[in-house]
């Protein structure tokens, strides 16, 4: 580490959009921590990806570097091409929970599967935020929402295990009330190869905190803090007893062939087999 | 064989599409199977790699369409392939590939739809798609091969369009000309004219705006570019409430298409100047005009056409200018009628139109079908 850190080197001149006491702020600040910490000056060597939504603006514009915002869910299929076409940058999606697993679940799961060498940063605010709080495939079973003015009567999605199952070589949740280990595991993402997943817990205060009965940020923090439970303790716990936890940790960490690799391995044989012929 | 040898090929359409992609710089493709497209995934996924390009087949037509896109701004000539359904799917994505001023080629084979319909038949359902398919003031460039040798033509044109003007452009094909074996040459590589994009020189920043066709970087070479599908200044910098901003960059957007309508145009005419009665026609019906002229001018009756390989940016100039010449305007078209009413429109009352139209099934209208109606029309004249 050269220098003190300062989210400032890789941040535009430009006023940050997000409510005040918003998680966002906390995962910009460990997302960019860790990007110092690896011994990154700049973000040249990154690209990144997001849809629509409060999450997706947190690199678009706001970082120093290549950013592309697409429509609400496609992030993840701009980044396949980018990443298939220049494999020697690192690619990096952010999107909120509607946006990653909701209306964009199927590239999500596709993604995973062919083990597309990105990294995608997950923000659950288990709301929908910028469009004024309503259900979300993450709001908890019973939350009063906008659009569930009764209680949200479906059960919630748990977009870290499914990761593990449909391919991830890294799938791992934290919170916004635990920034440090939040920090080292996007750093340990960041230097892994494969479908990389990291899925943030965080507070919207604007559209989530008060429908769900927080009176304010510390709160829901403390909440956060207080429910978190690791992947070694739920395994001891009943379903009764994980009711309204939240799991953390690291769920898997392997490694698999990418389809970056795979796809140069045909066109190189293609080649081969085309000069024989 | 990394290039097809300058020959003459006995190709079916899908296949000259594939080559003549190739032949324009494209080494990237991405689609989801579906008839009449999928020959030239498989065309693709076999060539591509032979030349260094990427071929991938993607879990929908969304992805298919955002992949390519993607790959666009990392700097390769991309395009993606489909049929109606496939090509309702896409239509969020080319809004923001116009918006964000992407290159890319999309192919869409008609069959008949609406919906599922007649898979495998051919139809011509999708041109008013192709102009509006998306939401929001836009501008397409849609061309329209009606051979297997301007599948190969065309393609070629579609990327250079694509490049020059910094857009999509779809290659609005249909079943029969994607399907049908023709003869064709196809010229050496070093003849064929292929245009690349602008790129922007060290120290450039501005690449949405400033210019009519701004440089477009790709991502990677340091330029730190902000692309956005919401409404953005020139340096591509959000803006979503600044009523100029806006109207600035989607006139541009829009004129940068408008302005150029003559250059995009592309045509075949005939006695335009000498003719009663005119067809206006395009894609696949255009291969019954011919042997209809032929007869019809056996028979006395003064008849030229145009047909249409580029139909949007529609050429109105060109089309007023044969509804102030001819009487009646036959506009024959495998739909229940969309370019007619375009025509109608631009004529203004100068010239009667005529649709004629014909569904179901896949069978194109015959030169005996069209040469009936000529004659209809030629008697109903005197
Ligand atoms: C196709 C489409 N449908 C709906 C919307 C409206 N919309 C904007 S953001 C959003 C969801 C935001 O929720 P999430 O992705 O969880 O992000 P957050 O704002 O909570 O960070 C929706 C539905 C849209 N932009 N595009
Ligand atoms: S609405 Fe919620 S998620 Fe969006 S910026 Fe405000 S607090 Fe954050």
């Amino acid at each position: 580490m050269s220098e003190a850190f300062s989210v400032r080197k890789y941040l535009r001149d430009l006023k940050l959009p997000f409510c005040p006491g918003c998680g966002i702020f906390t995962l910009m600040d460990a997302f960019l921590r860790s990007i110092h910490e690896l011994g990154h000056e700049d973000l040249k060597d990154f690209v990144f990806c997001s849809g629509i939504g409060c999450s997706s603006w947190i690199c678009s514009p706001y970082f120093v570097a290549d950013s592309i915002h697409t429509p609400h869910g496609r992030s993840i299929p701009v980044a396949t091409g980018i990443k298939l076409v220049h494999p020697s940058l690192n690619v990096v999606v952010f999107g909120g929970d509607g946006d990653i697993v909701g209306i964009g679940m199927s590239h999500f799961i596709h993604a995973a599967r062919r083990n597309l060498d990105i990294l995608v940063i997950m923000v659950n605010n288990m709301i929908y935020g910028m469009t004024g709080g309503q259900v979300a495939p993450t709001t908890p079973f019973k939350t009063k929402t906008a659009t569930t003015p009764y209680g949200s009567f479906e059960e919630p999605l748990d977009a870290t295990r499914l990761a593990v199952t449909a391919g991830a070589c890294y799938s791992a949740r934290w919170t916004t009330a635990h920034p440090n280990e939040l920090k080292e595991s996007i750093k340990k993402a960041l230097r892994m190869k494969g479908f990389r997943f990291i899925e943030v817990v965080s507070q919207c205060p604007t559209a989530y905190g008060r429908r769900a009965g927080f009176k304010n940020v510390g709160e829901i923090l403390k909440w956060l803090k207080e429910n978190a439970v690791s992947i070694g303790q739920a395994e001891k716990l009943s379903e009764k007893e994980l009711e309204k936890r939240v799991v953390v940790g690291q769920f898997v960490e392997r490694k698999r062939p990418t389809v970056v690799e795979n796809v140069y391995a045909v066109i190189k044989e293609a080649q081969v087999n085309d000069t024989k012929s | 064989m990394t290039t097809t040898k300058s020959n003459t090929y006995f190709w079916q359409g899908n296949q000259a599409c594939a080559e003549g992609a190739i032949a324009a710089g494209c080494r990237f493709f991405a689609g989801y199977p579906i008839t009449p497209a999928s020959e030239i995934a498989a065309h693709m996924a076999k060539r591509l790699p032979q030349v260094g390009g990427i071929a991938i087949q993607m879990e929908d037509e969304l992805a298919s369409v955002g992949v390519a896109i993607g790959a666009s701004w990392a700097g390769a000539k991309a395009m993606t392939a489909t049929s109606g359904p496939g090509f309702s799917l896409m239509q969020e994505f080319i809004g923001y590939a116009f918006i964000t001023e992407t290159p890319c080629v999309i192919v869409d084979a008609q069959r008949a739809g609406p919906s599922t319909g007649q898979a495998t038949k051919c139809g011509q359902g999708d041109v008013m798609q192709s102009r509006w398919g998306t939401h929001g003031d836009y501008s397409a460039i849609v061309l329209s091969p009606n051979s297997v040798e301007e599948m190969f033509t065309l393609t070629v044109r579609a990327f250079n369009l694509a490049e020059e003007y910094r857009t999509p452009v779809i290659l609005l094909a249909d079943e029969t000309i994607a399907h049908m074996r023709e003869q064709i040459t196809v010229p050496s590589s070093d003849s064929v004219n292929v245009i690349n994009r602008r790129k922007p020189r060290a120290g450039d920043k501005a690449f949405f705006g400033l210019e009519e066709v701004p440089p477009m970087p790709a991502v990677g070479e340091g330029f730190n570019v902000a692309v956005t599908g919401s409404t953005h200044d020139e340096y591509g910098i959000r803006f979503t409430a600044d009523p100029l901003v806006h109207k600035k960059l989607v006139e541009r957007l829009n004129n940068k298409i408008r302005n150029h309508v003559e250059e995009i145009s592309d045509f075949e005419d005939y006695n335009i100047e000498g003719c009663q009665i005119a067809l206006l026609v395009y894609g696949c019906t255009s291969r019954a005009i011919y042997e209809a002229v032929e007869k019809a001018e056996a028979k006395g009756i003064k008849i030229g056409y145009i047909r249409l390989k580029t139909i949007w940016p529609f050429p109105e100039k060109l089309v007023r200018k044969l509804a102030e010449k001819a009487e009646k305007i036959i506009v024959p078209e495998m739909n229940l009628g969309q370019i007619c009413y375009e025509v109608e429109r631009v004529a203004n009352g100068l010239a009667e139109v005529i649709p004629l139209n014909k569904i179901g099934g896949g069978e194109l209208i015959t030169p005996e079908e069209l040469l009936a109606k000529i004659l209809r029309e030629a008697e109903k004249n005197e």
